[in-house]
């Protein structure tokens, strides 16, 4: 059986190739939504291949709530997005600061 | 040897497309990729047995998530182009955070002992006698029931957000409205008359 160690280090790759993705397309918030998701995924992995070496199940569970919220995320941002996006004719984070947060 | 060989595969695949997602000139390539990438970590989640996780990675994310990428990338008519200037700047930065985050966990990771497993603290040992996906199923609907249901509840509030987000109300069409139809009642609408005969109508 492979090492949990090549496991953890192909999440922590996926990992900040997450944070890469969201700092490089600082712009496109659509490629954003896909960098999260990617993290999640990262997450996942993560849960996942605890949960086998350790064989409990539980860290299965937790992975489908992750995965859960990350569906509810994904749809909810793409909703704002579409209705951003009618309201004013582009997606560029630039010129998101309409709610002056 | 031949689950060394297929994780590698399917390590470098998650790899290289995670990396292709983020790079990617056009957006419906970077949802392709990102497809791929799902599609290899079910892969890799399928190894460990976790197989009830790997299919609801392949349902959920590639059937659903990333087909809703796909339709929103694909229905708003967006200057991309534009969106990408400044790549490299950003990437540049974005680098020198990754590196920080690689070392972090480095050092982490370096300073950290497990310690010793205490393997009987398990909540839930996998069961050897039954496949994964009924041991998952049986601790979802007694151990964490509730929590279940909460999940669900997280997903309906998601649905009903995102309609009550993108739901438009049109001028010009002509609804139904329900509160009205059922309101109506026969006096309102029928009226009986004793018509004579040889004489027009009155309506």
């Amino acid at each position: 059986m492979i090492g949990i160690q090549h496991y953890l280090v192909v999440s922590a790759i996926l990992f900040v190739m997450g944070v890469l993705g969201i700092f490089a397309n600082r712009k496109n918030v659509i490629i954003i939504l896909m960098a999260i998701e990617l993290i999640l995924l990262a997450v996942n992995l993560n849960l996942v291949a605890f949960s086998a070496y350790l064989g409990d199940l539980v860290g299965q569970v937790f992975a489908m709530f992750v995965l859960t919220v990350a569906a509810g995320e994904a749809a909810i941002g793409l909703a704002i997005l579409v209705i951003y996006f009618r309201g004013r004719g582009t997606i560029a984070t630039d010129d998101i600061n309409r709610m002056k947060g | 040897m031949i689950q060394a060989l297929a994780f590698y595969l399917f390590a470098a695949l998650v790899i290289g497309s995670g990396l292709l997602t983020i790079t990617a000139r056009n957006p419906v390539h970077s949802v392709l990729w990102l497809i791929l990438a799902f599609f290899n970590a079910a892969g890799l989640m399928l190894l460990v047995g976790a197989e009830f996780i790997a299919m609801l990675l392949v349902i959920v994310y590639v059937g659903a998530v990333a087909v809703l990428f796909l339709f929103v990338v694909m229905m708003l008519d967006i200057d991309f182009a534009e969106l990408r200037a400044g790549f490299a700047r950003y990437a540049l930065f974005g680098l020198a955070i990754a590196i920080v985050l690689v070392s972090e966990m480095i050092i982490a990771a370096g300073a950290w002992s497990a310690g010793s497993l205490e393997l009987a603290q398990r909540i839930a040992p996998t069961p050897n006698d039954m496949p994964n996906i009924q041991a998952v199923g049986g601790l979802l609907y007694t151990r964490y029931l509730y929590l279940f249901e909460a999940a669900g509840f997280v997903l309906l509030v998601a649905m009903i957000g995102a309609i009550v987000l993108t739901h438009r109300a049109r001028s010009g069409v002509r609804p139904q409205n329900i509160s009205e139809q059922v309101k109506r009642r026969p006096q309102d609408a029928v009226r009986n008359i004793n018509q004579p005969s040889g004489q027009g109508v009155e309506l």
